[in-house]
């Protein structure tokens, strides 16, 4: 444990003093608030209708008509950019000849694989927690629930798991940085739209499909309800793109 | 120390190394010496547990390179070719890292890298970012780097290559002092470095051992014939052939200005015979010595003789 937290600290060390932090989190930040500010501006314009129309006032609720829209951004926006953050973590330590610093220290694989993880984790996490002040600034103005919030903040962070799991295994697979994050991209936009083929796939293959999609499981968590099938789900791909990652850095060894 | 039978590496389908054996002791610097892509940074690779072996066993310290390869790495200190830098820190930052990693306790690791900058003369540069240091300062942080957890055994990747002749003979130097208390493989393709500083020489050519021996042993062993030179003061042109007339000599080169170079047999002592000669002659003698036979000769003849063979 105390190895992953070492390499953890020092791949965070490189993303803070370097400009890829920031200019990530920037670009972030702007395109999140940019589609932020117009879901807001449309439920306030929805609302000075209902304000004149007494009949169309049932339907308006923060949750469902501004906090969910946002979340569903938030992941496409999260899907365009983690890519760019996990590119590194092993394509450049081959690059610049770093890895063998670690495979000749007393440092398990896991280890290392988990503190990548985890630095790629931290500065995600930290991204969407500094999007949540749009989220406070609705609690700030309106009512809207806070469960769903919390669980759809849970929900983000799980996907955007699956996706840097998947950077991961993919910057283990070469010592290029844009191959990496090229695969990362390809990879995880194809498991999102991958329920699109569950009309034309028969009933049982169509349902698998429809399970295997990342943007399926998401649905529950944003309506504030934690499925374990879809914690499994979530977790299981989590598990199996760092086992996969493993196995490929362990194989590197032996070619 | 360090045990390594029928050690055989292949990438794909090219044979990199191949049964390899030999055996380095305690408190040993060994040379690793071969023309590029002989094989003596795999066998370095595998030392370090970074490759495991095709076939083969390689032992340290009584434990297997393949089974028990975290024990081994706690004892090991790696230089590869091209030291393992993370251009964006900051030397001392590194080297607590570097610390880290090895297994250092957090309490301790202040101190060992204060022990390895102080060794290393890293003090100025402490603080400097190892992208923006000079060629000859980043070779230091790697070997800092490797020696951070004051191993037993150094294993050293041509430490010298690619530096000026003044930090190349720094380097040199920070390794004679080491070799006082490590174990130390090293591995070069300069002669001179490996004369220096080993007491063994591995020589290694196109993945096969081609010579174990200490550098007196491999000289004396190499030299099928002896070579003496003469020089003279008054050139005459029966010299040669009064040389040859000798029963012992194999062949007799004229040098630079009357000077000869005479080729004879194992021990055959001729320089009294030859002194004889000049004052009966009135050559007016000059100088009769033995030429030694370099380490680059030795060198230079295994590689080719061998090279010779197979094709």
């Amino acid at each position: 444990m105390r190895m992953t937290w070492i390499i953890a600290k020092r791949d965070l060390g490189s993303f803070f003093n370097s400009p890829i932090f920031y200019v990530v989190t920037t670009v972030f930040l702007l395109l999140y608030s940019f589609i932020f500010f117009n879901i807001l501006n449309f439920f306030s314009f929805q609302s000075f209708q209902a304000g004149q129309l007494q009949a169309m006032g049932m339907n308006l609720n923060l949750n469902e008509m501004v906090i969910e829209p946002s979340f569903h951004n938030m992941s496409v926006i999260l899907l365009l950019i983690i890519p760019i953050i996990t590119m590194r973590s092993f394509a450049d330590e081959k690059k610049m000849k770093t890895f063998r610093l670690l495979l000749s220290s007393p440092v398990h694989l896991i280890e290392i694989i988990l503190g990548k993880f985890l630095a790629c984790m931290i500065v995600v996490t930290l991204m969407v927690l500094i999007s949540a002040y749009s989220v406070g600034f609705l609690f700030l103005l309106g009512e809207p629930e806070l469960g769903p919030v919390i669980t759809g903040y849970l929900g983000i962070l799980l996907m955007a798991g699956c996706y840097v799991s998947v950077g991961i295994c993919a910057s283990s697979l070469t010592d290029n940085q844009i191959v990496a994050a090229v695969l990362t991209f390809g990879f995880s936009l194809f498991m999102w739209v991958i329920g699109w083929g569950a009309q034309a796939a028969g009933p049982t293959t169509g349902q698998i499909l429809q399970y295997l999609s990342i943007v399926e499981h998401m649905e529950h968590f944003l309506r504030g309800v934690v499925d374990t099938s879809d914690l499994v789900y979530y977790l299981s791909f989590i598990l199996f793109s760092l086992f996969l990652c493993h196995r490929v850095l362990d194989s590197n060894r032996w070619r | 120390m360090i045990e390594v039978k029928n050690l055989t590496k292949h990438y794909g389908p090219r044979r990199a190394i191949n049964n390899l054996t030999f055996q380095i002791e305690k408190g040993e610097v060994v040379g690793f010496l071969g023309p590029n892509g002989a094989g003596k940074s795999t066998t370095m690779n595998i030392l370090s547990c970074i490759l495991p072996a095709s076939s083969g066993t390689a032992i340290i310290q009584g434990h297997d390179t393949f089974e028990h390869s975290l024990e081994i790495r706690k004892i090991i200190g790696y230089l590869p070719e091209t030291p393992p830098l993370y251009p964006d820190m900051s030397v001392r930052d590194y080297l607590l890292f570097a610390a880290k990693v090895r297994g250092i306790s957090n309490k301790g690791c202040k101190s060992a890298v204060d022990r390895v900058i102080e060794k290393c003369s890293l003090k100025d540069v402490g603080h400097r970012i190892i992208e923006r240091l000079s060629k000859g300062y980043q070779q230091r942080v790697g070997l800092a780097q490797a020696m951070v957890h004051d191993p037993d055994i150094l294993i050293l990747d041509e430490p010298t290559i690619g530096l000026d002749p003044i930090q190349i003979i720094e380097i040199r130097k920070l390794i004679q002092q080491l070799a006082a208390s490590h174990t130390i493989i090293l591995s070069s393709h300069i002669l001179p470095e490996i004369t220096q500083i080993c007491e063994r020489v591995i020589i290694i050519n196109e993945g096969e051992i081609a010579a174990v021996d200490t550098l007196d042993g491999l000289t004396a062993s190499l030299r099928k014939s002896e070579r003496l030179s003469l020089t003279v003061r008054n050139g005459d042109s029966d010299i040669e052939e009064k040389l040859n007339s000798f029963e012992q000599v194999l062949s007799v080169l004229p040098g630079e200005k009357n000077q000869y170079i005479v080729e004879c047999e194992l021990s055959s002592n001729l320089q009294d015979e030859f002194a004889r000669l000049a004052l009966e002659n009135q050559w007016g003698l000059v100088e009769i010595k033995p030429i030694a036979m370099t380490l680059e000769d030795v060198f230079l003849k295994l590689t080719i003789e061998e090279k010779d063979v197979i094709a």
